[in-house]
Order: C-alpha cells, then sequence, then structure tokens
C-alpha cells in the first residue's frame, strides 16, 4: 500500500497496526456488531430493524376470517348471488365509469341520448304519414303518433343500448377479468346499469313532447319504476346470453346487431301492439308476446300516455318470458363463467 | 392449523396447445352436441371419453401439476422458475381468476391481488377518478379509497395533475399513480406478480421499498419475480418451479442457488473448444489459474486470478475485444473485464496465441462464481461463450484471524482507515 502523506491525520496500513491478541479482539466484537455491515435490502436483519426495533410480528388473525376454497367445479353451478352482491360497489364504480367516458371529448354530450331516438321516431312519423295518411298512423287512440313512438323508443333504446355494450363487454374487459378475481356476472349487469343515464335524459325529453302535445299522464304513472324495473330485467335478460356466447363464440358479434335491427320491429316500437291485435290470429298474437320487450312498451305507453286498457295478458306473457329468459341466462352465464379467463 | 393462510393439495392445471384453444365456432358446438350422442350410441358406451378428448391428448400441457404447499401466516414466500414453469397460473388460481383443472386449495384471510399495474385505467378519465376505478377493482371499498386519498396521491407525487385525464399524463407517471394505488391496498394475503418489471430505475427502487415495508408488516405475501436479488432480500422461503413441478422449497438462498446452478452445474474449470479450430476466428481454450500458477477450481481471497484464453484465428489477424463477465451464485454480475475499458486499443493477434487477464487481488467475498468469456473479432461477437465455474474461498484477508461473516459483502476492500493522530 501508498503511503499517504502524514498531514493532520495519519495512515494506519494492515502492516502497521500491531497483531491483535485475542483479547481485544473481543471488545471490538462488541462494539461493531456485525449488522451494522449489513446492506439493508439483502440482509436478514434490515437497517430500518433497528429503528423500529425488529420486524413487527404478524398481527392475529381476526377470529372470523373469510375462508376462500379452491376446487374445480364443473357443469352447472349455483348461482352465488350473494357474491355479487359484495362486489355490487365495484359494480356501480363500472357502470359509472362507463357514463364517463361515453360522452368525453364530444360537443354534444349527453344530447346524443335524445338525439337519436328522436332522429327515429321523426322519421317514422314522416314515412307511416306519408304511407297510411295523416291520422291513419299505427298508433293508440288519441295519442299523437310522435309522443306514442318516442314514448316507445325509450325503452327500446335501453334494450338496443344494453344489448350492444353487454354483448361485448367481457370481450372489452379482457384485461382485467384475467388480471383480477370478481363475480363476472357485475359486467353485463353495469353495462346495463349505465344505459338507464341515457335513459333519464330521454325521459325528461319525452315529457317534454308531451306537454307540448298536451298529454298528461294519469294515476297510472305510478307503476312507471315498476316497468323501468321490467325494461332492466329484459335488457340483462338477453344481454347476458349475448355476453356469455360472445365470449365464447365470436359469431354472436354479428348477430347482436342483426338482434337489435330486427328486435325494433318485431316489438311494438313504430306501432302500436293494438293495430296489430285484429290483424293477427290469436296464437301468433300469444308468440308475438313472448318478446320479453312487448309487454314492457306497451307498459310504458299505459303508464306515461294513459292509453285506454292496461296491457293485461301480454303483459304477462312477455314478463313470464323475461323471468325465464334471466334465469337461464344466468345460469349459463355462471357455466361459462369458470372459463372465460381462459378462453378469452 | 389456524396459523396456515394458504394450503394448496395438488393443484393441476391443464391447458390445450394451438390456437383453437377451445375456440370452438357456434357452428361447431352445435354439430358436436348433435353428433357426439350419435356417435356415441354407434360405438357403443365402452368408450367412455368423447372422441375429442382422445385425440387431443398429446396436445395438452400440465401447467401445473400437483402442487402442494402451505404458507403459514405472515410468511413472505417468493415464486420463481423459468419461463412456463406455471408461476403465473399458480397465482391465477390463488386469485381465482382460473379454476384449477384438479386439486384444491383453501385461503384464510382477504386476497388483494396485483398481477398487473393499473389493471381498468382509463386515458380518457381523470387521475382522480382512475385512483377511484382501479382502488376499487382492486377490492378496496369506497370508503377506503377516500381515507388513504391524499396518501396514494403524495406517494404518486402527481399532486398538481390529479384532475387532469391521465392521457396526458407522461407514461411514468401513471406508472407511478397505478403503483401508488395498489401499494395502498392492505388485505391480509397479498399476490403480487413481477409488477417489479415496469418503470425506470429509481421507481423500482421505490416499489423494493415499499414491498419490503409490506413484507415486514407481517403481512402473507406471495411474490413472484425474475429478480433474484429482490426474492432474496423480500422472502423468508422461497418456491421454485419448473415444468408445473416443485422443484425446490426451502430457505431463500438454497433455493435461488438450486435454481441458478442446474443450468452452469456441469461446467467444467476449464474450456475447451469441443470442434477443432475452422477458418474462423474462435475460442480454443479458457482456463482459469489460481496463484500457485496451477489451473484450479478454487481461488482464495485476496490473491490473483490468472484468466488464460487461447484464441485460435486460422485466416487473418484479428483486432480482438474481450469481456470478461463474473456472476455470483445468485444471478448477479459482480465484475466486468473488459479490455477496451482499460486500453482504447483492441487486441492483435496472431493466428493463434494465448491471452493472460489477471485480476490482482481479487477480493470478491467466498461463494460459487461463474465466469463468462465473450468475445469478438473484428466486431462480430463470437457464437461461443464459455462458461467457467469458480470458487472464492476465505481467507485471512487483514492478517487478524477475523473472517468477514457471510452475507456481508460481494468484494472486500482493502481499506486505509485514517485515524486522527493521537
Amino acid at each position: 500500500m501508498k503511503d499517504l502523506p502524514d498531514t493532520e491525520s495519519r495512515t494506519i496500513s494492515p502492516a502497521e497496526l500491531p497483531a491483535p491478541t485475542p483479547a481485544d479482539a473481543a471488545p471490538a466484537a462488541d462494539q461493531l456488531p456485525e449488522t451494522v455491515y449489513d446492506d439493508d435490502l439483502l440482509d436478514s436483519e434490515p437497517a430500518s430493524d433497528l429503528e423500529a426495533g425488529g420486524p413487527s410480528p404478524p398481527p392475529p388473525l381476526p377470529e372470523n376470517v373469510p375462508i376462500t376454497r379452491i376446487v374445480p367445479t364443473g357443469g352447472w353451478r349455483s348461482l352465488d348471488l350473494r357474491e355479487v352482491w359484495r362486489y355490487r360497489e365495484l359494480m356501480f364504480t363500472l357502470a359509472w365509469r362507463e357514463i364517463s367516458i361515453r360522452y368525453k371529448q364530444t360537443i354534444l354530450g349527453a344530447a346524443w341520448a335524445v338525439l337519436q331516438p328522436l332522429m327515429t321516431t321523426g322519421i317514422f312519423s314522416v314515412l307511416f304519414a306519408l304511407l297510411m295518411g295523416k291520422g291513419n298512423e299505427p298508433t293508440p287512440e288519441g295519442i299523437p303518433y310522435p309522443v306514442s313512438t318516442f314514448c316507445a323508443m325509450l325503452p327500446w333504446t335501453l334494450f338496443a343500448q344494453s344489448l350492444n355494450q353487454s354483448g361485448n363487454i367481457l370481450v372489452q374487459y379482457r384485461a382485467m377479468i384475467t388480471k383480477i378475481y370478481f363475480p363476472r356476472l357485475i359486467l353485463p349487469a353495469s353495462a346495463v346499469l349505465s344505459t338507464l343515464v341515457d335513459f333519464s335524459v330521454s325521459l325528461v325529453a319525452l315529457l317534454g313532447l308531451m306537454v307540448y302535445y298536451g298529454i298528461y299522464p294519469g294515476w297510472a304513472v305510478i307503476t312507471l319504476p315498476l316497468f323501468i324495473l321490467l325494461a332492466v330485467m329484459a335488457s340483462l335478460a338477453v344481454g347476458l346470453w349475448l355476453s356469455a356466447l360472445n365470449a365464447l363464440y365470436r359469431d354472436f358479434k354479428y348477430v347482436i346487431p342483426f338482434v337489435v335491427q330486427v328486435g325494433m320491429f318485431i316489438s311494438p316500437v313504430v306501432y302500436s301492439a293494438d293495430s296489430i291485435r285484429d290483424k293477427l290470429p290469436s296464437w301468433a298474437f300469444t308468440l308475438y308476446s313472448l318478446n320479453p320487450m312487448a309487454g314492457v312498451i306497451e307498459g310504458f305507453r299505459w303508464a306515461l300516455l294513459g292509453t285506454s286498457h292496461g296491457p293485461g295478458l301480454m303483459l304477462a306473457i312477455s314478463t313470464a318470458a323475461t323471468a325465464l329468459i334471466l334465469l337461464g341466462g344466468m345460469f349459463y352465464f355462471r357455466r361459462m363463467e369458470r372459463l372465460v379467463a381462459d378462453l378469452i | 392449523m389456524s396459523d396456515i393462510a394458504i394450503r394448496a393439495e395438488n393443484l393441476s392445471k391443464k391447458f390445450m396447445l394451438g390456437e383453437r384453444l377451445g375456440f370452438k365456432t357456434f357452428r361447431e358446438t352445435l354439430q358436436d352436441s348433435l353428433v357426439s350422442p350419435l356417435r356415441r350410441i354407434i360405438r357403443g358406451e365402452k368408450n367412455g371419453l368423447p372422441a375429442e378428448e382422445k385425440v387431443d391428448n398429446d396436445r395438452r400441457i400440465w401447467a401445473l401439476k400437483d402442487v402442494s404447499f402451505e404458507v403459514k401466516h405472515g410468511e413472505v414466500l417468493g415464486i420463481i422458475g423459468p419461463n412456463g414453469a406455471g408461476k403465473s397460473t399458480l397465482l391465477k388460481i390463488l386469485s381465482r381468476i382460473t379454476e384449477p383443472t384438479a386439486g384444491y386449495a383453501e385461503i384464510r384471510g382477504r386476497v388483494g391481488s396485483l398481477l398487473e399495474v393499473g389493471t381498468g385505467f382509463h386515458p380518457e378519465l381523470t387521475g382522480r377518478e382512475n385512483v377511484y376505478l382501479n382502488g376499487s377493482i382492486l377490492g378496496m371499498s369506497k370508503a377506503e379509497i377516500r381515507r388513504k386519498f391524499d396518501d396514494i396521491v403524495s406517494f404518486a407525487g402527481v399532486e398538481k395533475f390529479i384532475d387532469t385525464p391521465v392521457k396526458r399524463y407522461s407514461s411514468g407517471m401513471q406508472v407511478r399513480l397505478a403503483f401508488a394505488v395498489a401499494a395502498h391496498l392492505d388485505p391480509e394475503i397479498l399476490i403480487i406478480d413481477e409488477v417489479l418489471a415496469v418503470g425506470d430505475a429509481e421507481f423500482q427502487k421505490r416499489c423494493l421499498g415499499k414491498m419490503n415495508e409490506v413484507s415486514r408488516s407481517g403481512r402473507t405475501v406471495l411474490f413472484v419475480s425474475h429478480n433474484m436479488a429482490a426474492v432474496e432480500g423480500l422472502c423468508t422461503r422461497v418456491l421454485s418451479l419448473d415444468m408445473g413441478r416443485i422443484a425446490t422449497d426451502g430457505d431463500p438462498v438454497t433455493a435461488i442457488q438450486t435454481y441458478l446452478l442446474p443450468k452452469s452445474a456441469s461446467r467444467p474449470i476449464w474450456f475447451q473448444a469441443s470442434e477443432p479450430p475452422g477458418s474462423q476466428p474462435a475460442i480454443y481454450s479458457v482456463t482459469i489459474t489460481n496463484e500457485d500458477g496451477k489451473a484450479h477450481n478454487t481461488i482464495k481471497m485476496g490473491t490473483d486470478v490468472q484468466i488464460a484464453i487461447r484464441i485460435v484465428n486460422i485466416r487473418c489477424q484479428s483486432d480482438f475485444e474481450f469481456s470478461l463477465r463474473f456472476t455470483d451464485s445468485l444471478g448477479r454480475r459482480v465484475m466486468t473485464c473488459n479490455n477496451l475499458f482499460q486500453h482504447p486499443r483492441p487486441i492483435r493477434l496472431r493466428k493463434e496465441d494465448t491471452i493472460q487477464c489477471v485480476v490482482h487481488d481479487c477480493r470478491l467475498a467466498p461463494g460459487t462464481y461463474s465466469l463468462e468469456v465473450y468475445a469478438r473479432a473484428n466486431g462480430v461477437l463470437l457464437a461461443q461463450k464459455p462458461l467457467l465455474q469458480f470458487e472464492m474461498v476465505p481467507a485471512d484477508l487483514y492478517g487478524t484471524s477475523r473472517y468477514l461473516p457471510p452475507h456481508t459483502c460481494v468484494w472486500a476492500p482493502n481499506v486505509a482507515w485514517n485515524v486522527p493522530s493521537a
């Protein structure tokens, strides 16, 4: 070793030092415990422990820790709606995410929610007035055609939007599905929930239209929430099937737009159910009533516009159909759920 | 029994190879459901398996096969292994993203899994919105996020931009914010997959610091990583997986060493080219020599290490550059010797030459090291990268009869202690 110039300090080279005796090696060991050398990351006793006073012991486990059992399942499974309920907050968060990004960087924003059904209504008003003559449009008695159609457009748009959204939602959320556990059922559910905002905006527009035409709802309006709920259920029912099927078979990407397009004409949207009732044999009308949206749409007309009689039998049939499709859809979705992270 | 946080028994997961991974079209499914019952009737019930299962047997792989282990409450378990060993599959099963094909697992406690940073982040949403979104996706309640919101934002250091859409963030800011949310997750059991692989060095250091904090807070952690230094530093136990099975299960150092060793275990202490030299420049042999001048695989600390590289270079003279890379048993590079760093001119060699590289006073800490020799001839990297192994053995470096305790350094420097004159 090169000797440094001896100024204020002097250099000790190992050779200069007297050979240590065991007696003076011992106290040195006391002064410099081995941990002082240690690197805080790579060693068993980190430097932070010197300040904190040792690693904290594991906190005692709470008495009733949730126990999760992971076992392979096969075939049909129970619905486990309690799990969905536990994740409701995430469901609302995802619905809110959908809503808040829907109209980002658009100029018209939520006005689009009204414009689309309004334009469709306008086109059909003109079309039917031309084809059938003013006053002969397929509308309930005493209700101007645009009001009747726009009223039907509300639940229909909710349904169509839900289908478009939920059909694609598992594919859209692929990144999340393969990284995080949650009951997958909340995805289509949040898609349906997110359409309620557009629906509310349109509902306000409808009320404006009704005031313009001087139509005021009667007492039946108190049943409106029920019909909204029914519309949500019908949307969820079909949406569940489509989202599960689309996750496994991408064929359904092409089916969904078709269902929406055809569905509008086999539901009483641009015409009233009454206007076709007499032209169809009764079995055909029963078949027609199986359409989950048929009862809902007529229900809306009845609740808001006060058409002379309630939807009655038609509502019963299509509610029953909705219930069946919904239940079947939930079971099918659960069955598919366990595969989705591997297959999507 | 109750101190067991995770118990896995014979967990297995089977995957199908090939791109048709279950992506049957609807038509095929319909066809199958019509045809296969018929087929079964025609063939009789003897063949229990559906036809498809037998055909595909050779196209299946077990991503995990009979993996059993227990994790005690408060343990930090590292999971290592080569790519495709089944590490991520195991984490996905334990976080309930996919189901096992067979086996069983039981988890006691709330699980938070972090297989990715920033899941669900949406570029159009503001930082604030994304914190709430990502937080609830990771399983925090709204009240919990609200309580931790300020901590999260200051940890990420994005206070000023919190109401700006994250698409205007730099990618570093996005990752920081995402990690900040994840770092504030506190379930009883935390499952983490290679999240440290993102971000710059400064950020990784911060992540490690946070991980260190988490792992010492008494929580149960499952941690997958290829960063052996991080695994060794953070984990109390390491599970090494290979081809879907548990290869070793034990204390971190042993598990990491046995994981890294097989790749180099069969390497001799000297290297000799297996083929006679052709027209291309080639390394003919490499030997490590200790202070006595004998080729030996044990080197005493504080002595000179000589590396002799014999080059055969039949066709022409070439300019050579050598890079000797020393790696310790945990896979960390501890030394690099490159001749161009010391002498800017490449080494010019004749047809057959031996060059000697002497590392004076080598004070690498005791342990097993590998030496990999990279050589460039006229700027072209030679295909041969001889790999040798040697052992550093402890020595009385300072003449005090005191030896450095293990794991206190990678290099024992020759230090001068300047003390004020008495």
